[in-house]
C-alpha cells in the first residue's frame, strides 16, 4: 500500500472522472484537473467564485462547477480548454446543480424548489419542470441514463414524473400513495422505482417503469419508519434501513421480506467475527512516528491501532438518543452493498463507531467492526469485496472477507481522513481530509500482506 | 353398748354373719350411724382416759376387746382370722389368730399407706396438671385475645384497602377519561395540524408560484446561458422534434425495456426452474432405481409378479414423467405431482416392506441363503449372536448368584466367589501397593546397610581416635615441660582434649550452635548415628573440615579445597554445628597426628562474609616429642570459630598468611 503526497482541496470537492483517467479538485475558486496516474496538473480553470459543487459529465469531457451563492454554474471542457459556458440562474437562486446522464444538459434546482431548470448545452434551450419536491432524494436517473424520476408535490399530494432524458419528454406522471414522499430510487436494471415515505410512516412503494404499483411494503406502524433505502447492484434485493435499528431485505420477485438484520448491542452470534480496534499509544511522539513512517515504508503496518478479534458475546457501545430532538440519532442510516451484491455494510446511528457486514448468501451477520471513534464514511471497492472506512482520524481501515487492517496515513501534519472515494478501477483510494487530499494505492498482488 | 354385746354370740358363726352384717351395715343406716358414732366416741373416751392405744384393753375388758376387735375385723372383711381367748377368762389370747389378724391388719395398713401415697402422688400430679392446664388456659386466652385484636386490625386494614381500591378505581376512571380526552385532543390536533399543514403548503405553493412569476417578469438580471459554441449530442445524433411519433417511440422504448427486463427475469426463472427440474428428475430416477425390485430369482410367486407389475408401472410412470417434465402446461404439472405422490407412496411401502423383511430375515437365515448372500456377514452375525448368548448366560449366572446371596444365607463358596468378584479391583490395587511397598522396603534395606556400614566404620574410627587420644594424653603427661599451664587447664577440665574451657562459654557456644544447627542441618548429606557431641572422632572431624573425602557425602567432598572461602565457610559451619563445644572465644586443639609432623605452619584464613570478615589466625606448632600438632585459634569476632588443619593440606598456600605468636598455650 502506497500513499501519494498531499494536495490541497476545499469543500471536499474532489472527483475522479467516470473513465478513471482524471482527477478534478477544487481549491477555492480554482479547478485543478490532474492525471490520475502521474498526478500532474493537466488543466487549471478559474471560476468566478468559490466553488460549492463540482461534477464530471458522464463522458468525462466536461466539468460542472456550481457557485450556489451567486446562482452561477460554469462548465469547463477538458478537450478544449478555451471553451467555456456560464449559466446564470439569476435572482431566483440555485440550490442544486447536476448533469443529465447524457452529459449535454444541466439540471438546476432553484431556491425554495420553485422549479428545475434544464439547460441544454447543445441547443442553449431551457426548459422548466415545476413543482419539484424538496425531499431527501427527489431526483434519480436510471442507471442506463434513459429515464429520470422526479418527485413532485402538487395540491398536497405526492406525484412522480418519469421523464425520458433524451428529449425531456414526460413519459409517466402518477400519484403515489404516500403521506409525505421522502425519496425515490431506480433499481439498477432501471425497471422498478422504489419510493418511500417520510420517517413518520414506514412505507415503501415499488412502481414499475410504466407507473404501475407493483407492491407496497410496511413493516410496522406508529413508529418512526424508513431511514435509508438501497438497491443491491444485482437489483435482486432492496435493503431498507429503519429507525427500529433493523434492516429488512425485500426480494425482487414477490417483494416480500426475506431477511431481517437486527443491530443488537450484544453480539452473541458465534459465526460473526467481531473486530475491535485497539489503540496503542507508543512511547515515541506522534511526530517522530510519522516521520519514521515516511522514511521507512516497511514500518507502515506497525500502526498505533490494530484490530483484535473478540469472542462473543461482545457488547457494542450504544448512545441513547435524545427523544425530544427531531431526527434522533438512532436507526440504520447507511447501507451499502458490495459490488458483487454478496455483502451488505450497514451503520446504525446509535452505535456510531460500529460497521456491520452482512453476508447476503447466508443472510447472516458476517463481521462487526468496532472502531474507537465514530465512523464517518465507508465505501465498497467497486471491483472486489473490500470495504474502506474512515473515522476522522489519521487512519484508513479496510475490511475484506480475509480480515481487517488499519493503516496509518503516513503524512505530515496529521492528515485526518474525513471521507474517502474509490477510484473506479478499485486500485486507488482517494482520501479526503479537511482541506487536503491524498491518494492511496492498493497493491493488487498481496506483497504487503 | 348393748348391741356390742348382742353381736358377740353371733360372731361365732362367721360365714352367715359376714353377709348379713354387711347387708346389715349397708341396709341400715341407723346401725351404721351407731357404729360410726361408737367408733368416734370410743377413741374419744379412750383418749380422754388414757394416753395411748395400749390403754384400749385392760385385764378386765379382754373379752369385750376381743369381741370388739373381731367385730372390727369382720367389718374389715377379715372374718377368717377371729381372735379368740385361749381361756374363757380371756387373760391370754390365742397367738396364731391374733398374729394373723395383726399381720392382716398390717398388710392392710401397708396397702392403705401405699394407696395413700399413690393417691397423694396422683393428687400432686393432678394438681400440677391442673396448674399446667390453668397456665395453658391463660396462655390460650391471651393468644385468643391477641388474635382477636389482630383480626380486628386486619379488618381495619382490609377496610382501608377497600377504600384505597375504591379511590384508585375512581382515579383510574378519571385517568381513563383523561386519556380519552387527550386522545380526542390529539386526534383533533392532528387533524388541525394536517389541515394547517395543507393550508400552509397551499399558501407556500401559491407564494412559490407568485415568486416564480415575479422573478420571470423581472428583467434586471435575466437568467441566461452563455456558451462559446453549442455542443453536439453525446450520441452524435441530431435532436428530434417533439412529435406524437416521438412520444409513441418513447412509449415503445419503455415497453421494450420493460419487456426486456421481464424476459431477463423469465429467463433466469426458467434457468432456475430447469435446474430444479433436473434435480427432481435425478431424484425420480434414483427413486425408481431404488424402488425397482431386483429379485429376478424370487420365483414365480404371486407377490413377485405383483411387484414386477408395479415396477413396470413405475418405469412407465417415470418415462411419462420424463416426458411431462419437458411440457409446461397445467395438466402436466398435475401428472407430475401425481406421479411423485405415487412414487412417494411406493417408497413408503417399500420401506415398510423392508422393515418387515428385516424381521423375517432372522427366521429365513438358515433356509434361504439367497437372502443373505454375504457369508462373512452371516458368520459375523453368528459370532455375535453366540457372544450375545454367552453374555446372557453370564448375566444369568450372575443374577442367580446374586439371588442366592440375597435369599439364602451365604455358603462359603459363593461368598468367596462374590467376594472375589467384588474385591478383584481391590486386590489389584493392593497388589500395586504391595509392589510399591516392596520397592520401598528394598530402598530401606539398602539404606540400612549403608548405615550399618557407616556405624561400623565410625566405631572403628572412634576406636582409633580413642587410641590417639590416649597416646596424646600420655604424651601430654610425659612432655609437659613448656606448656605446663595450658596442659593443666586442658586436662583439669577433664574429659576431653577437645572440651571447652569454661562453663559460660560452653553455654554460649551451644546456644549459638543450636541456632546454626537448625539452619545448616539441611546441608548435611547424611544424618549420622548419634554420638557424643563432645568427643567426635578424628575422621569425622577431618571430614567436617573437608580434609579427607567424606565417603557418604561424596558429592560434597570434592567440592573444593578448604582454602576456598566458600568451602571454608561451609566447613566452619559444620565444625560449629557438630562440635559445638569447640566454639568460643578461644579454643585450643591439640591433636596427635602420627606421621604428620611439620614445621610450624601458620594459616591466615579470611572469610568472605564482608569487610568486617572474621579473621582466624591459626597457628600450629609441632610438639616436641611427638608428631602431634598444636593448633591455636583466635577468633577476632564473636562469630569466629576454629579451623583444624591437617598436614595434607598445604597451609602455606593461604594468601596473606600472617603469623601469630603465641607464647605458650594459654589464653590469648
Amino acid at each position: 500500500m502506497n500513499f501519494s503526497e498531499v494536495f490541497k482541496q476545499s469543500n471536499q470537492l474532489c472527483k475522479v472522472s467516470p473513465d478513471g483517467k482524471y482527477l478534478a479538485t477544487c481549491v477555492q475558486y480554482r479547478l485543478v484537473v490532474r492525471d490520475v496516474s502521474t498526478l500532474q496538473i493537466l488543466q487549471l480553470y478559474t471560476c468566478l467564485d468559490q466553488i460549492s459543487h463540482m461534477d464530471w459529465s458522464s463522458d468525462s469531457l466536461f466539468i460542472l462547477c456550481a457557485m450556489y451563492k451567486r446562482g452561477l454554474v460554469q462548465v469547463w471542457s477538458l478537450e478544449q480548454p478555451d471553451w467555456h459556458c456560464k449559466i446564470d440562474e439569476g435572482s431566483i437562486g440555485l440550490v442544486s446543480s447536476r448533469w443529465s446522464p447524457d452529459g449535454r444538459h444541466i439540471l438546476n434546482t432553484t431556491e425554495f424548489h420553485l422549479r428545475v431548470t434544464v439547460w441544454s448545452l447543445c441547443t442553449k434551450a431551457v426548459s422548466y419542470i415545476k413543482y419539484p419536491k424538496a425531499c431527501q432524494k427527489g431526483i434519480d436517473f436510471s442507471r442506463d441514463g434513459c429515464y429520470m424520476a422526479l418527485a413532485e408535490r402538487r395540491d398536497c399530494k405526492d406525484y412522480v414524473s418519469v421523464f425520458v432524458c433524451d428529449d425531456w419528454h414526460l413519459l409517466r406522471h402518477f400519484e403515489t400513495e404516500t403521506q409525505d414522499l421522502a425519496g425515490l430510487e431506480w433499481s439498477p436494471n432501471g425497471c422498478v422505482l422504489a419510493v418511500w415515505d417520510s420517517c413518520l410512516e414506514y412505507k415503501v412503494l415499488l412502481y414499475s417503469l410504466d407507473g404501475r404499483l407493483l407492491s407496497t411494503y410496511s413493516a410496522y406502524e406508529w413508529s418512526l419508519g424508513v431511514k435509508s433505502v438501497t438497491w443491491s447492484p444485482s437489483s435482486q434485493f432492496l435493503a431498507i434501513g429503519s429507525y427500529d435499528e433493523k434492516v429488512r431485505i425485500l426480494n425482487h420477485i414477490t417483494w416480500k421480506k426475506i431477511a431481517q438484520f437486527e443491530h443488537i448491542a450484544t453480539i452473541n452470534n458465534t459465526k460473526a467475527v467481531v473486530y475491535k480496534e485497539v489503540e496503542k499509544r507508543p512511547a515515541v511522539g506522534s511526530d517522530d512516528l510519522s516521520l519514521h513512517n515516511i522514511t521507512i515504508g516497511t514500518t507502515l503496518f506497525n500502526t498505533q491501532s490494530k484490530y483484535e478479534i473478540c469472542p462473543p458475546p461482545v457488547q457494542v457501545p450504544v448512545v441513547k438518543p435524545d427523544p425530544d430532538r427531531a431526527n434522533p440519532k438512532i436507526g440504520v442510516s447507511t447501507l451499502a452493498f458490495s459490488s458483487d451484491s454478496r455483502y451488505l455494510a450497514t451503520k446504525n446511528d446509535n452505535m456510531a463507531s460500529v460497521v456491520w457486514v452482512w453476508d447476503m448468501q447466508k443472510m447472516s451477520l458476517l463481521a462487526v467492526l468496532e472502531q474507537t471513534s465514530a465512523v464517518r464514511c465507508f465505501q465498497w471497492d467497486p471491483r472486489r469485496p473490500r470495504l474502506a472506512l474512515c473515522t476522522g482520524n489519521t487512519k484508513l481501515y479496510l475490511w475484506s472477507p480475509a480480515g481487517c487492517v488499519s493503516v496509518q496515513v503516513p503524512t505530515e501534519g496529521g492528515f485526518q481522513v474525513q471521507s474517502l472515494n474509490w477510484h473506479c478501477c478499485g486500485e486507488t483510494l482517494i482520501l479526503l481530509g479537511k482541506d487536503q487530499l491524498c491518494l492511496c494505492y492498493m497493491d493488487t498482488d498481496q506483497e504487503d500482506k | 353398748m348393748g348391741e356390742w354385746w348382742t353381736t358377740v354370740p353371733v360372731g361365732t358363726s362367721m360365714g352367715n354373719y359376714e353377709i348379713s352384717s354387711i347387708s346389715h351395715v349397708t341396709m341400715s343406716p341407723s346401725r351404721q350411724n351407731n357404729l360410726v358414732s361408737m367408733q368416734s366416741s370410743l377413741p374419744l373416751s379412750l383418749r380422754s382416759s388414757y394416753n395411748g392405744i395400749s390403754a384400749f384393753c385392760t385385764e378386765d375388758t379382754i373379752p369385750q376387746c376381743i369381741s370388739y376387735i373381731n367385730q372390727e375385723l369382720d367389718s374389715l372383711g377379715l372374718s377368717s382370722t377371729c381372735i379368740e381367748a385361749s381361756s374363757l377368762e380371756g387373760a391370754d389370747l390365742k397367738a396364731v389368730p391374733a398374729l394373723n389378724a395383726m399381720y392382716e391388719l398390717m398388710q392392710i395398713h401397708r396397702r392403705n399407706m401405699c394407696t395413700l401415697e399413690e393417691l397423694e402422688k396422683e393428687q400432686l400430679k393432678k394438681s400440677s396438671t391442673l396448674d399446667h392446664m390453668q397456665m395453658n388456659n391463660s396462655r390460650l386466652k391471651d393468644q385468643l385475645e391477641l388474635s382477636i385484636r389482630e383480626k380486628s386490625g386486619l379488618h381495619e386494614t382490609e377496610r382501608q384497602l377497600h377504600l384505597k381500591i375504591k379511590t384508585l378505581q375512581s382515579c383510574l376512571k378519571t385517568e381513563k377519561d383523561e386519556v380519552q380526552k387527550l386522545q380526542n385532543i390529539i386526534a383533533s390536533r392532528a387533524s388541525q395540524y394536517s389541515h394547517d399543514a395543507k393550508r400552509k403548503e397551499r399558501e407556500a405553493a401559491k407564494l412559490k408560484e407568485r415568486l416564480g412569476q415575479l422573478l420571470v417578469d423581472r428583467k434586471d438580471r435575466k437568467l441566461a446561458i452563455d456558451v462559446l459554441n453549442c455542443l453536439g449530442r453525446s450520441d452524435g445524433k441530431r435532436s428530434h422534434w417533439k412529435t406524437t411519433k416521438a412520444t409513441a417511440s418513447h412509449e415503445g422504448e419503455m415497453y421494450t425495456s420493460l419487456l426486456k427486463d421481464y424476459e431477463v427475469s423469465q429467463r433466469s426463472l426458467m434457468l432456475e426452474n430447469a435446474e430444479l427440474k433436473k434435480v427432481l428428475q435425478q431424484m425420480k430416477e434414483e427413486m425408481i432405481h431404488i424402488l425397482s425390485p431386483r429379485r429376478p430369482t424370487r420365483g414365480a410367486n404371486a407377490v413377485a409378479s405383483q411387484e414386477q407389475a408395479d415396477s413396470d408401472g413405475e418405469e412407465k410412470a417415470g418415462d411419462f414423467s420424463r416426458e411431462t417434465l419437458d411440457q409446461s402446461c397445467e395438466h402436466a404439472r398435475e401428472q407430475l405431482t401425481n406421479s411423485i405422490r405415487q412414487q412417494w407412496r411406493k417408497l413408503r411401502n417399500h420401506m415398510e416392506k423392508l422393515d418387515s423383511q428385516a424381521s423375517q430375515v432372522q427366521n429365513q437365515l438358515e433356509s434361504n441363503k439367497e437372502v443373505i448372500p454375504r457369508e462373512t456377514h452371516e458368520d459375523e452375525m453368528e459370532r455375535m449372536r453366540h457372544e450375545v448368548q454367552q453374555c446372557k448366560e453370564f448375566i444369568h449366572a450372575q443374577q442367580q448368584l446374586l439371588q442366592q446371596q440375597l435369599n439364602t444365607s451365604f455358603d462359603d463358596e459363593t461368598a468367596a466367589l462374590l467376594n472375589d468378584c467384588y474385591t478383584l479391583e481391590e486386590k489389584e490395587r493392593l497388589k500395586e501397593e504391595w509392589r510399591l511397598f516392596e520397592e520401598q522396603k528394598r530402598n530401606f534395606e539398602r539404606e540400612r546397610m549403608n548405615f550399618t556400614e557407616a556405624a561400623i566404620r565410625l566405631g572403628r574410627e572412634k576406636k582409633a581416635f580413642e587410641e590417639d587420644r590416649a597416646s596424646w594424653l600420655k604424651n601430654q603427661f610425659l612432655n609437659m615441660t613448656p606448656f605446663s599451664d595450658h596442659r593443666r587447664c586442658s586436662s583439669s577440665d577433664g574429659q576431653s582434649a577437645l572440651s571447652i574451657k569454661s562453663e559460660p562459654e560452653m553455654r554460649m557456644s551451644s546456644t549459638k550452635a543450636r541456632l546454626v544447627t537448625s539452619s545448616t542441618h539441611a546441608t548435611f548429606s547424611t544424618p549420622k548415628p548419634t554420638q557424643s557431641a563432645t568427643v567426635p572422632s578424628t575422621t569425622e572431624l577431618y571430614r567436617t573440615l573437608r580434609l579427607i573425602p567424606d565417603s557418604s557425602s561424596s558429592r560434597h567432598s570434592n567440592r573444593g579445597r578448604w582454602q576456598e572461602s566458600s568451602s571454608i565457610e561451609d566447613g566452619d559451619i559444620r565444625v560449629k554445628s557438630r562440635n559445638r563445644v569447640r566454639c568460643g572465644d578461644l579454643s585450643i586443639f591439640s591433636l596427635g597426628l602420627p606421621g604428620s609432623g611439620r614445621p610450624s605452619t601458620v594459616l591466615h584464613a579470611e572469610r568472605l562474609a564482608g569487610p568486617s570478615a572474621h579473621r582466624c589466625v591459626l597457628q600450629h606448632q609441632p610438639f616436641q616429642a611427638t608428631e602431634g600438632l598444636l593448633l591455636l585459634v583466635k577468633p577476632l569476632h564473636s562469630l569466629a570459630f576454629i579451623l583444624m588443619l591437617q598436614g595434607k593440606v598445604d597451609l602455606n598456600t593461604a594468601p596473606h598468611a600472617k603469623p601469630l605468636y603465641c607464647h605458650g598455650i594459654s589464653r590469648v
